[in-house]
Formats: structure tokens, sequence, C-alpha cells
């Protein structure tokens, strides 16, 4: 595996030859043996002299399922934003793995669709091709993942019919169609009622074990963590709290007596009382 | 929200019940006497003046220059508030250094003006084209700006972390999203437009729809001068139906222009 060390300030541009060589040191609490997706090295971030995130370390394995998890303002949503590019570390260093360019993409889901209303749900997707693909082959990709999503034979549609759910499934589309490496997802699930949040659960998680990507998905949700990580975070006050691993046999189902155990555990640290 | 109707031709035929009763009223008080023809023609010699004017060519020669007026000032006013809406919208520089002066001149009544631009351009061409362009310059440019300024910063962040350029974010992000605001200040303008012909007109020319008016006030001839009035509104409704259809074509996105 080749890994290139990203600098706050070069992240995207980073060259494609191999520089710095970080190897993984710090124990992972999943023992795994894949090669990482991105590591996280004394992240911090300071907006004033308020300190959102205070010397983050984190290892994901590739094609791993994160949950991060934290009480509103404790910098997990930051946190995200750093990892898809969107926002630059105070200090510290964010390496992602991959040679190629195709390699490192990351794409972020937001709790918004953020569709534009005036492009049809097909060319919706595209955007999410754009620089990749285009025409006929950005077309096909489209309604390929679309497929994939269940809304196939609503490309011709203008976003403003769908409901909320069906928007965060095409914006899940347009996040997913150019195979993305990482895909981050800032509370995506947020907006939606209990009985679309399930469902929607399911096909991310469907999508996921077909496509293989890292995933790192910030909740505020305890049941939705546990229904779907690998692994959970917990971050309080800029810090890790707690690094747990879920170790539940696919397809979870909602309420059995582990996921209550895993919960209670989390809940517990969340509010102080492990 | 537009309402569903069983059908648009019904739907725009509606809008024509109003005017056409108004003017069978007014036809029928002029008959019976209840209007002095000295304070309304009925709108029978309103026709026959416009068949009258219409045979004689002067109508259609009015109308044409008064049209060509109207659409050259709004073309030169238009795109110079359009390319400045658009400048002041995408760049902050270009913001902090016009807009304070513009906002000043935009709270002149541009019509106060009038004195000003007859010293400068006399009765020619130039000061009609001037008025209009002034009066359609505001509505555009403030618009376009509040357009652009009320995209959505979301949809705009989404489109840079997919990769677009500049380029492809203003014109698939930036600009769709500032069009609805445009076809408010379009329509505005148009009115403005007119508005400030047949003042211009009215005021300082030697041909035009607001010439033909004024000669017929000097000649007591309230036949054409309600004619001017009537074609007046007519032109209006016009401009206003051609700016809605380009809205209707542009807008098909909008929950508003969807057929439900």
């Amino acid at each position: 595996m080749s890994v290139i060390a990203l600098h706050p300030k070069q992240k995207q541009e980073a060259s494609d030859t191999p520089a710095t060589s970080l190897a993984p040191t710090s124990p992972s609490p999943v023992s795994t043996n894949a090669p990482l997706a991105f590591s996280l090295r004394g992240i911090t971030k300071r907006f004033g002299d308020k300190t959102v995130l205070d010397g983050i370390d984190l290892d994901v394995p590739q094609g791993q399922f994160v949950a991060v998890i934290g009480k509103s303002g404790c910098g997990k949503s930051t946190l995200l934003r750093i990892l898809a590019g969107l926002d630059s570390p105070t200090s510290g260093t964010l390496t992602v793995a991959g040679g190629r360019a195709s390699e490192r993409r990351s794409r972020i889901m937001f709790q918004e669709p953020r569709l534009l209303p005036w492009a049809r749900i097909g060319r919706n997707v595209e955007i999410g091709l754009t620089g990749i693909a285009k025409g006929e082959v950005a077309r096909d990709l489209s309604l390929q993942i679309l497929k994939d999503v269940g809304l196939v034979d609503r490309a011709e549609e203008w976003p403003s019919v769908l409901s909320g759910g069906q928007k965060q499934r095409v914006a899940l589309a347009r996040a997913l169609v150019a195979h993305p490496f990482i895909l981050a997802l800032d509370e995506p699930l947020g907006a939606l009622d209990a009985l679309t949040r399930i469902e929607m659960q399911q096909l991310l998680e469907r999508i996921w074990q077909q496509q293989n990507f890292t995933a790192v998905l910030v909740t505020h949700d305890v049941a939705e963590a546990v229904a779907l990580a690998d692994r959970v975070v917990v971050i309080d006050e800029g810090r890790i709290a707690l690094d747990l691993s879920i170790p539940l046999a696919r397809p979870r189902r909602h309420g059995s007596p582990e996921t209550a155990r895993l919960e209670g555990q989390i809940l517990d640290r969340l509010f102080g009382r492990g | 929200m537009v309402r569903t109707a069983p059908n648009t031709v019904a739907r725009n035929l509606a809008g024509w019940l109003l005017p056409a009763a108004l003017i069978l009223a007014w036809e029928a008080a002029s008959r019976a006497g209840l209007i002095s023809e000295s304070v309304m023609a009925p709108p029978s010699a309103v026709l026959a003046a416009f068949v009258r004017l219409l045979a004689s060519g002067e109508l259609v020669e009015n109308i044409g220059i008064s049209t060509l007026r109207a659409l050259s000032g709004f073309v030169i006013g238009g795109s110079i508030g359009f390319a400045f809406g658009l400048a002041n919208g995408l760049s902050r520089l270009s913001r902090d250094l016009t807009d304070t002066t513009l906002q000043m001149v935009r709270n002149i009544p541009h019509l106060a003006l009038i004195p000003l631009v007859i010293l400068w351009f006399g009765i020619d061409e130039e000061a009609k084209l001037f008025l209009v362009a002034l009066g359609v310059f505001f509505p555009i440019y403030v618009n376009t700006l509040l357009g652009i300024q009320g995209v959505d910063p979301q949809l705009v962040e989404m489109g840079r972390i997919y990769g677009m350029s500049r380029r492809e974010l203003f014109f698939r992000v930036i600009l769709p999203g500032a069009l609805p605001a445009i076809f408010v200040g379009l329509r505005y303008a148009l009115g403005i437009m007119w508005l400030t012909l047949i003042v211009a007109e009215t005021i300082a020319a030697s041909s035009g729809l607001g010439y033909m008016a004024m000669q017929a006030r000097e000649f007591l001839l309230i036949d054409v001068v309600i004619l001017s009035i009537l074609i007046y509104a007519l032109l209006g409704k016009l401009a206003d139906s051609f700016a809605r259809l380009l809205e209707r074509l542009t807008l098909q996105w909008h929950p508003a222009f969807q057929p439900a």
C-alpha cells in the first residue's frame, strides 16, 4: 500500500508519487489486517480560542464502517469536514491511503440532500461524475446507481416531487456513482422519520457491502450507530472518549439484547456514567 | 401557486371576462347618455378611431416607433444592469466599489431627470433611450444581485465538493438559482419601460404613441386619447405575457410552475 501524507494546505493536490511512508503504529481496537484507509494524527482544530478538536488519533482500515457519536458541538462534524477536505486542521496530519487520485476519492453526504432543484434526478446524480465521466457514460453510470437505490424510474423527474427519504437516496446515489474510496456521512438520516430511517439504514448497509468503501458516519443516534457500524467512536470535548468495536453479525436486528447492551455502554459513556 | 383548471385556454380566457364586461357596460352607459361624449368616447367610437388610424398607417407607424424605442432602451439598460448585478453578486470587490454609488443614484426618481435630459439631448431619440435605459437598469440590477446573493450556499458548497469549475458552478448552480429573482426584475423592468417611454414621449417627442395622444388632446380627439391609453394597456400586457412565457419555459423545475 502506498501512503501519502497530506498536509492540511495541500490536501487534494498531493502528488501521485508515494511520499512519506507512515506505518500503522497505534493499535486499533478492531483487530484487523486490512490496510489503512486513512489515519489521523494529533488532529486539532481551533476556532478563535475555542478548541473543537483536541489531538484526535484515529486509524481506520479499508472497508470499515465507523460511526462517530457525540453530543451537539463535540466536534464530530468538524472531524468529518476535515476528513472530506472541506476544512483544514489547525495542527495534525490526515493521511489517506491509495496511490491514484481515484483511489483517494472521498465523498461527503449531508443532512440535507442538497440536490439542484433545477436539474432532473438523473442529472443530479451525474454531478457525482463531474470531471470523471460525461455524456452517455455518465448517463449509464447514474442510471445504474439509481437502480441500486431503487429510483431508476424517477430519473427524468424534478427533485421537488420526491419525498425527503427519496431525495436522500438520490444524494446517496450522487455520492456513490463515482465509487468513492471513503464516504463521509454527516447525519444523513437525521431529518427523516423513524421508518424511513430504518429503510435507509438497510439500503446504506447493503450498498456499503456491495461497493466496499470505507464509511464514516457521524450521528447522534446511538441505535443507528450500533445497527450499522463495525466500530463506534465516541467524541467528548474534542477527544476520543470511547473506541468500541461492534462485533455483531449482519444483518442486525433492531432491539436485540446484544445491541441493547452495546447501546447502554455507549450511552453510559456519553453521559459520564461509565 | 398556480391552481389547476380544466385547461389552460379556459383559464387564459377567464382573465379577459372582466375587461370585456367593463367595455360592454361602458358602451351601454354611453348610448344611454349617462356618460357625456366630451368626457369619455364610447368604445364604438374608439374602435372607429382605431380603424381610421390603422387605415392611414399612422397607428402602426407610431406603435412601431414606440416599441423600437422601448426595446432599445430596455436592451441597453437591462444588459448594463444585468452585468452589474452579476459582477456585484459574484465579486465582493466590485460590490464594495460600485454598490453604494448605484444605490444613491437609484433613489433619484429617473423621471425627475427629464428637464436635464432635454437640456442634454433635446427631444431626440437619445433622450428617450437614456430615460428608458436608466429606468430599466435598477430593477434588473437589484434583482439580479439579490438573486445571486440568495443562492443557497449549501448548493454552492456541494458544487465545489464535486469539483465543479468556476464556470460550471456559475452555469449549473448560481445562474439557475438566481433566475426566479431575475425574472421578477425583468417583469418589473418591462412595466417601467412603458411607463418611462410614455411619459418621455408625452413631454418631449415628435412621434410615437405618447406624441399621438398629446396631439389628439390638442384637437380634442378624445377617442384617439382613449385609444392610445388602451394600446398602452395591451402593450404592457403583451410584454408581461412574454416574460411569463419565458419564465414558464426556464423555471419548469419550480414547484410553482408544475402542473399538479
